[in-house]
């Protein structure tokens, strides 16, 4: 069964590259649009093999979303992808303090994605 | 699909930038609405990240500097000021500009004078270091295939985090042949257990032709909070099967203490049964190194085996053969040489020379077939070393350089005996114990090393210790005691020095099961005396000494001097020819004793003649060849010498074998026999004469 992924953030361009990325290598995507959307969903009964998120986003942003995620009884363990730019360094510490289990830094490419999906899902 | 992504990108710019501008104009209300400031950078923050993906580089690169301002005035670095919102109007104008005009780029001069004023709001250090985010690097492959020891603990809190262990192992094991022991050490007791925990660490044995980086990436995301300890541990290079030994590895993995290995290593028994009676150590931690230790070894047989594939294997008696064919070649050769020359026949000359380039290119190559490096013998003798340091409780630092010097096979075959007694000598004797170097103010680890170079037609290898050092004055004694020097004697250091080679010469105090009877220098030198070598004794008494062999290339052909006596020709080996003299009566010291004068210095001689019962009046000139043996220099009276010759050795037949003083024998170019001397034998029948004479 494909394995399924979740991926949150505000912009649709980002959004757009990752399900084209992801769907082409077989995954299934489900898009959020913030951290409340993908609250919102996992409270619908959404479930996932794992997350990808950005971290500035409105209304919830992505550390918060982490926490959230961690906290929640069904889907604590899944891996916590987030995507960072690379003057984020303290923010990729708190996310990792958070919960997170790794990082892609933007701009990224397509391979780069597909690597690290596949290295926290084998 | 980029085109699509531009698309939505575009769209998705347009409603970003009305916003952008929007929370701008508030700010410039409410200058400390932090809210506001929130919106404007996440817009440029987004029009970066997504820009970037959909291919709008140079409007990321631009919405990165504003972004980088707007970054310092969330932090509170940077006031909101009039001129920094019109500032970021004009820089908004300018991001809408690059979504119309995707050439437009960073030069633009609008863009150049944005960037300078943007920069110019920021304080001095708050200009952010783009430099420090890793992402995975470019995977790069290498030629040979690396083995790695790692050793991973994970995060305790590895699992809430969302990531897998296995997963981790898993990619490592993609990138090559990986092998991996779980260590199981650190797990509690099942009431202490926190099942959220993660208390494994591994250790894994990888082969990869990628390089560290490769590795590190695959840690990226648990690096800081976990132990990843990569070490290299074969790199391809080194040929020798054999591997660490296990008592080694666990020392250099810090899971075995040095003095408790030694401690160990007396009992005599295997050093994994030990390790786990006494409890020393884990079962996993043993296996972990077993396998690390299996693991290189399989390698190394493999590459030898490959090695061996990219060649064939060839009897060597074929060889032998081969070069036997090439020896008559080159004396047809030279009869075809001499014949063309008398004949003075410009056309058969040409020839004659075609076939004599053709001769040494033969010559050499199949020559260069029994060429073997002599590195396999030198990794040999690492392991003696460190069998014997244990054994005798030395410190020693063995070191070699120049392993990939050829030499024939058979000669290497036949030296590998001399140098492991040379070894051995200096360990015993000449390096001191660690105690007995420290108070001498030296360290109290010992160095030999060896080298192995070529100079000229010779393989030179020279051994060197720092040890004690060889002492004349009680070689001399010894030398005394057993009559092998009398005391009127005047010998030079170097002289003294070769007297070790004497059999029963032994100095050491006393004998031990490795060395001291003297017997060892005795083989040393026969064999030596055997390859046409010599062996050159240099030492300073508390520094250490070197001991210096020269070797012949090869057995099979040797440059010589041809010279006749009577009607016989005669080779010597020109390795050992020092120059050739006149022998006149006036430079004859003395009729009866067989000495001449060389420029001050008085030079035994034997006269070949006399040695070998020729027949016939010797001339009025005759010539000495005077050759160096050891430290000494003899010469050797023939009636005519003829000049160098390429020889090629010939045995001697049955016929012959008995006779003392000759090597073999060679074919001349008229077809005509000469015999090689052996002028080591030679030398110790004139002596063993002379003594006779001097006691009857």
């Amino acid at each position: 069964m494909a394995k399924r992924i979740m991926t949150v953030d505000d912009s649709s361009t980002v959004r757009q590259m990752l399900s084209f990325t992801l769907e082409d290598a077989g995954y299934e995507v489900l898009e959020a649009v913030d951290g409340v959307d993908a609250m919102q969903k996992f409270a619908a009964g959404e479930r996932v093999d794992m997350l990808i998120t950005d971290l500035n986003m409105p209304n919830m942003d992505g550390i918060e979303l982490i926490r959230s995620v961690r906290k929640d009884a069904t889907n604590r363990f899944i891996p916590i992808i987030m995507l960072t730019t690379e003057t984020q360094e303290s923010k990729r510490q708190e996310g990792k303090s958070a919960g997170a289990s790794g990082w892609i830094v933007k701009p990224f490419k397509p391979q780069q994605v597909l690597a690290v999906v596949r290295m926290v899902l084998s | 699909m980029r085109g699509m992504l531009r698309d939505t990108f575009r769209e998705e710019a347009q409603e970003i930038l009305a916003e952008f501008e929007g929370s701008l104009l508030e700010l410039e209300d409410s200058p400390g609405d932090r809210d506001a400031i929130g919106r404007v950078f996440r817009a440029l923050h987004t029009i970066k990240g997504a820009g970037g993906l959909a291919g709008f580089d140079e409007m990321a690169g631009f919405a990165h500097e504003v972004e980088t301002v707007y970054e310092a005035v969330r932090a509170g670095q940077v006031e909101v000021s009039a001129s920094l919102i019109s500032l970021s109007l004009a820089a908004g104008d300018q991001l809408q500009r690059h979504l119309q005009d995707e050439e437009l780029t960073l030069d633009d001069p609008q863009a150049v004078a944005l960037i300078a004023a943007l920069r110019r709001h920021l304080p001095s250090s708050g200009i952010a270091d783009l430099s420090d985010g890793r992402s995975l690097q470019p995977v790069v492959r290498q030629e040979h295939a690396v083995t790695y020891r790692i050793r991973f603990r994970p995060p305790a809190d590895l699992f809430q985090r969302g990531l897998n262990p296995v997963g981790l192992l898993r990619e490592l094991a993609s990138l090559g042949s990986c092998r991996s022991v779980a260590q199981i050490d650190g797990i509690p007791s099942l009431d202490q257990l926190d099942p959220l925990k993660c208390y494994l660490y591994w250790d894994i044995i990888l082969t990869t032709g990628h390089d560290i980086n490769a590795i590190r990436d695959i840690f990226l995301f648990v690096e800081g909070e976990s132990q990843v300890d990569i070490e290299r541990i074969d790199d391809a290079v080194d040929h020798d099967g054999d591997y660490k030994r296990l008592g080694e590895i666990l020392v250099e993995r810090g899971d075995l203490k040095l003095a408790d290995l030694r401690q160990l290593l007396d009992e005599k028994k295997r050093l994994g049964d030990l390790l786990l009676q006494q409890g020393l150590i884990s079962g996993a931690k043993l296996e972990s190194a077993l396998l690390e230790q299996q693991s290189v070894q399989d390698l190394r047989r493999q590459r030898e085996a490959q090695d061996s594939a990219s060649s064939i294997r060839v009897r060597s008696d074929r060889l032998d053969k081969l070069v036997d064919l090439i020896g008559e070649l080159v004396t047809v050769q030279a009869r075809l040489t001499q014949t063309s020359q008398e004949r003075e026949d410009s056309t058969l000359l040409s020839i004659a020379e075609e076939v004599e380039r053709l001769t040494w290119d033969l010559r050499d190559q199949v020559l260069g077939i029994r060429m073997l490096p002599i590195g396999a013998t030198f990794s040999r003798l690492r392991r003696l070393v460190r069998d014997l340091c244990d054994e005798l409780g030395k410190e020693v630092d063995f070191t070699f350089e120049g392993a990939d010097t050829e030499l024939d096979k058979t000669v290497i075959e036949r030296l590998s005996d001399p140098l492991i007694h040379l070894v051995r000598n200096a360990l015993d004797h000449g390096i001191e114990s660690p105690n007995l170097r420290q108070s001498a103010g030296k360290n109290p680890r010992g160095s030999i090393h060896l080298a192995a170079r070529q100079a000229g037609p010779q393989v030179e290898i020279t051994i060197t210790d720092d040890g004690a050092g060889l002492d004349p004055d009680k070689i001399k004694k010894r030398a005394l005691e057993l009559g092998l020097i009398t005391p009127q004697a005047e010998l030079s250091a170097k002289e003294i020095y070769t007297l070790v080679f004497h059999s029963g010469l032994s100095t050491a105090d006393e004998v031990t099961n490795i060395s001291g009877r003297g017997v060892g220098m005795d083989v040393v030198r026969q064999a030596v005396l055997a390859l046409r070598a010599t062996v050159d004794v240099d030492s300073q008494l508390g520094r250490g000494t070197t001991i210096t062999i020269r070797l012949p290339l090869t057995l099979a052909i040797i440059d010589g001097l041809l010279v006749r006596i009577a009607g016989d020709f005669y080779v010597l080996p020109l390795s050992c020819v020092e120059e050739c003299i006149e022998l006149r009566a006036a430079t004859q010291a003395s009729q009866d004793r067989h000495l001449v004068h060389i420029r001050g210095e008085i030079v035994p001689y034997i006269r070949l003649r006399e040695q070998f019962a020729v027949v016939g009046k010797a001339p009025e000139v005759e010539q000495v060849v005077i050759t160096r043996n050891e430290a000494s220099r003899i010469g050797f009276v023939v009636d005519e010498v003829i000049g160098s010759h390429q020889t090629v050795i010939k045995p001697l037949g049955n016929y012959c074998r008995g006779v003392k003083g000759l090597a073999g024998a060679t074919i001349l170019g008229n077809g005509t026999v000469a015999l090689i001397l052996d002028t080591a034998t030679l030398i110790g029948l004139a002596d063993e004469a002379e003594k006779k004479s001097l006691a009857s």
